[in-house]
């Protein structure tokens, strides 16, 4: 393992991941028609999320709020415009097909280490997907008249905080979905593990609500979770939720997932290879 | 008995040059181009009779059979088959027509093709008598008794064809139009497939319509044959007519399209 | 009826080839639906009402809610994937057979796994039903069944409306997924909470509220009797949609593909 982990990362090998990135994230610029149609669907819901919030934060003598509406906004805006960062059903079929058919074993062929290819290449997917969508998002949502809209970012320092968790948090995301493509080596039918491991992702990470409308308890153990270290933290962070020492510590759990989920990630996939090389897949 | 008169068809193509600017512009005005898939067509088939259709790629076959078949609506001309116009009283003309298309499948990919069977019994309202002895008969003249167990994607391309075509002539159709029945499939499998349509045009005195490449085919089944190109009829008679002296027929029609500049 | 029920036997027995596979996903789909209750089970653990609605009301609103979708999916959703067909010219067979082209695309397709969907929605419609504190009387249980009867309407209609779509542009829109998942999604909550704005598209343009908000109005005493005939009004969302699928097989026939 350690030989394997410290012969991917020599810098002519990481040009090679580069290029796959590179590669995808081209193919992902292409589906343009697709991209508008996706801008319209998330600022309809990214419009309908905040108009829910506001009902309650309209309601009089309502409980306490955890963030302003503005923070709510801005939280609302950041998830539309970056939602191909972090939706968990985003997954790439191409790689399910290929393992469930054995076309694998093609990949195989090559001097490549799968693990590293399919992480460069899922990043790379989900950022072309972002980059097509968050611009016209991010653009409209900044007029939109307060406290509906997106509010600038807090400090410079909180922006540039914002921007590393934005890469990590996607990181994590890539990260586990690959822990999801490899269980297919094992299971073949990956369909249902995928819908339900999507739909713990998405309970967890915070996009059904976000985590500090939970209840103090349960908000303190879902952000250890690993899915705490998804969208929560850069979007909280953004929006001003997150910030001094919480926020160190966030970014220190966020990293230490990271390097958790590859690990186990690396290792299931030696063992996965090591099965399609003994069983000829 | 079919009867075309004077059909033609013309298609509306949008044009567009790929990059953003124009995908724009086509937002707001869309340039067109015309394509005449069918020039004046006329023919007439009778009861009983097997015609090849043939022609190159994009002639004009696969938008006859597509009106023929109900399908598609020409632009102008009539179209009668046994008293019907196909695009005007679509159900009823369906009842008495089977098609195969030879490149897609009708079968449920994951069943027993006897359960295909079954449901194909209840689209067409098949009384169960009729169905029973049609396939019965059709049982025996493809050889399927061990087929119809096995779900159809299990099944060899050329198993997988005779179970299609049986299916198509579950309801007992006056009309089979068969668009490259043969396609893909090894030497025997062909021949099997060939013999029951002679089989079944001699038993039943099924009309068949046969659109193939495959100058074998064409050789095997039917005496006539009628040649499009370019969306028009460049002959209607035999074989005969354009082998000459040419060795083989592929080379003779061959030889014919580049004469009318195909 | 019996070539449809003979369609459903033909789809379960396909999808039986693939058992575990299958259960999995039933059980996803039960989660996903799941996901949307805790949603908005743990905002009221923080706030206790929304715009005067109570968590017990806004529950019956999402049953009933959730209940019309899956009803109208179980129906319908087999004009999801008619983009599919359409591209794979699949549907030139079901021209060339002599049954209704709506019955038979609705019997090429179906999702059965839209089972865990549907158990999740009995469990939901059955809990907002008991805990709401409704003093049920006959005209409001006839309430609740036509407002089953008009969702099941009107989201089939965006159903058929989004295959017919694809006889123009070949292949699905993302956008639609706005009214069929959005419209699920969002109405857990009586639409009204969203605003005036939205309450008047989701009555004049798409008749959501119709099945939903003013139904619900009277059920929980807060609006005429009257309202309690909306949702059979909202079934004309059909006409139009019908409509244009009727005009979208013209195309086909007269452009091919």
């Amino acid at each position: 393992m350690k030989q394997m982990s410290f012969k991917t990362f020599r810098p002519s090998s990481l040009r090679k991941y580069a290029a796959f990135f590179r590669l995808h994230f081209t193919m992902g610029l292409q589906y343009r028609t697709a991209a508008f149609a996706g801008i319209a669907t998330q600022f309809v819901w990214g419009s309908m999320e905040i108009l829910m919030f506001r009902a309650f934060y309209q309601t009089p003598d309502n409980g306490s709020f955890p963030m302003t509406l503005e923070a709510a906004s801005a939280y609302v805006w950041m998830q539309q415009a970056f939602l191909a960062l972090f939706i968990a059903w985003m997954m790439d079929n191409e790689i399910f097909t290929c393992i469930i058919d054995g076309n694998v074993s093609y990949e195989l062929c090559r001097p490549i280490d799968i693990y590293n290819m399919w992480f460069s290449r899922s990043m790379a997917s989900r950022c072309s997907k972002a980059v097509l969508r968050c611009m016209p998002i991010l653009i409209v949502a900044a007029f939109l008249p307060k406290p509906y809209g997106l509010m600038a970012p807090v400090s410079i320092p909180a922006f540039m905080l914002f921007l590393l968790t934005l890469a990590a948090g996607l990181a994590v995301t890539v990260a586990f979905c690959m822990l999801i493509y490899i269980s297919a080596f094992f299971t073949l039918s990956p369909e249902g593990i995928r819908m339900v491991s999507m739909s713990v992702v998405e309970f967890f990470s915070g996009a059904v609500i976000p985590l500090p409308f939970f209840p103090d308890r349960v908000r303190m153990i879902f952000e250890l979770l690993p899915f705490g270290s998804m969208q929560n933290v850069p979007l909280r962070i953004y929006s001003g939720d997150l910030a001094g020492a919480a926020m160190g510590r966030a970014i220190l759990v966020q990293f230490l997932w990271l390097s958790v989920l590859i690990t186990v990630g690396k290792l299931l996939n030696a063992l996965a290879m090591r099965k399609i090389t003994l069983q000829g897949g | 008995m079919i009867t075309l008169e004077h059909v033609s068809k013309t298609y509306k193509v949008s044009k567009r040059d790929a990059g953003f600017s124009s995908a724009w512009k086509a937002l707001f005005h869309q340039e067109y181009e015309h394509i005449h898939a069918l020039n004046d067509v006329s023919f007439t088939i009778k009861d009983g009779e097997m015609v090849g259709y043939i022609g190159p790629n994009g002639a004009g076959k696969s938008s006859t059979i597509k009106i023929l078949s109900g399908i598609l609506t020409p632009d102008g001309g009539t179209c009668l088959i046994n008293g019907i116009t196909p695009w005007k009283n679509r159900i009823e003309h369906t009842r008495g027509i089977g098609v195969v298309f030879g490149q897609r499948t009708q079968l449920w990919w994951d069943v027993p093709v006897m359960d295909s069977y079954e449901l194909l019994k209840e689209i067409y309202r098949i009384d169960t008598h009729a169905y029973r002895q049609n396939l019965e008969r059709l049982t025996d003249m493809l050889n399927l008794s061990q087929l119809l167990k096995t779900p159809a994607r299990q099944l060899s391309l050329g198993q997988r064809m005779r179970c299609e075509i049986a299916a198509s002539l579950l309801h007992d159709p006056r009309i089979l139009f068969l668009d490259e029945p043969t396609i893909g499939l090894d030497a025997v499998s062909k021949l099997a497939v060939r013999d029951f349509i002679r089989q079944l045009n001699k038993e039943k005195n099924t009309t068949v319509i046969l659109t193939t490449h495959d100058m074998q085919d064409i050789e095997a089944l039917t005496s006539r044959i009628i040649l499009i190109g370019k969306g028009q009829i460049l002959l209607d008679g035999t074989i005969d007519d354009i082998r000459l002296d040419y060795d083989s027929t592929e080379e003779a029609l061959a030889a014919f399209y580049r004469s009318h500049g195909i | 009826m019996k070539l449809y029920w003979k369609y459903f036997l033909i789809q379960l027995k396909s999808k039986m080839e693939y058992k575990t596979s299958f259960v999995l996903t039933c059980i996803g789909q039960f989660l996903v639906s799941f996901n949307v209750f805790l949603g908005v089970y743990f905002m009221f653990q923080r706030f206790s009402s929304v715009q005067g609605f109570t968590y017990q009301e806004i529950l019956l609103c999402f049953g009933i809610t959730l209940m019309e979708f899956s009803l109208a999916e179980s129906v319908a959703r087999g004009f999801d994937l008619f983009s599919v067909l359409i591209r794979k010219g699949e549907f030139d067979r079901i021209m060339v057979r002599p049954r209704n082209e709506i019955l038979q695309v609705l019997g090429s397709r179906m999702e059965f796994t839209r089972i865990g969907r549907m158990l999740q929605a009995a469990v939901m419609f059955t809990y907002g039903v008991s805990v709401s504190h409704v003093a049920w009387t006959f005209p409001k249980v006839l309430t609740v069944i036509f407002m089953l009867i008009g969702g099941t309407a009107v989201f089939s209609g965006i159903f058929l409306l989004f295959a017919s779509v694809c006889f123009f542009t070949l292949e699905g829109l993302e956008i639609f997924n706005i009214f069929t998942d959005g419209a699920r999604e969002y109405g857990k909550y009586p639409v009204c909470i969203y605003g005036k704005r939205v309450l008047q598209i989701c009555t004049f343009v798409i008749p959501y509220a119709l099945i939903q908000y003013y139904p619900l109005m009277f059920l929980l005493d807060r609006g005429k009797e009257w309202y309690g005939l909306l949702p059979l009004a909202a079934c004309l969302f059909l006409v139009p949609c019908f409509a244009l699928w009727k005009c979208g097989v013209r195309h086909y026939t007269s452009c091919g593909s």
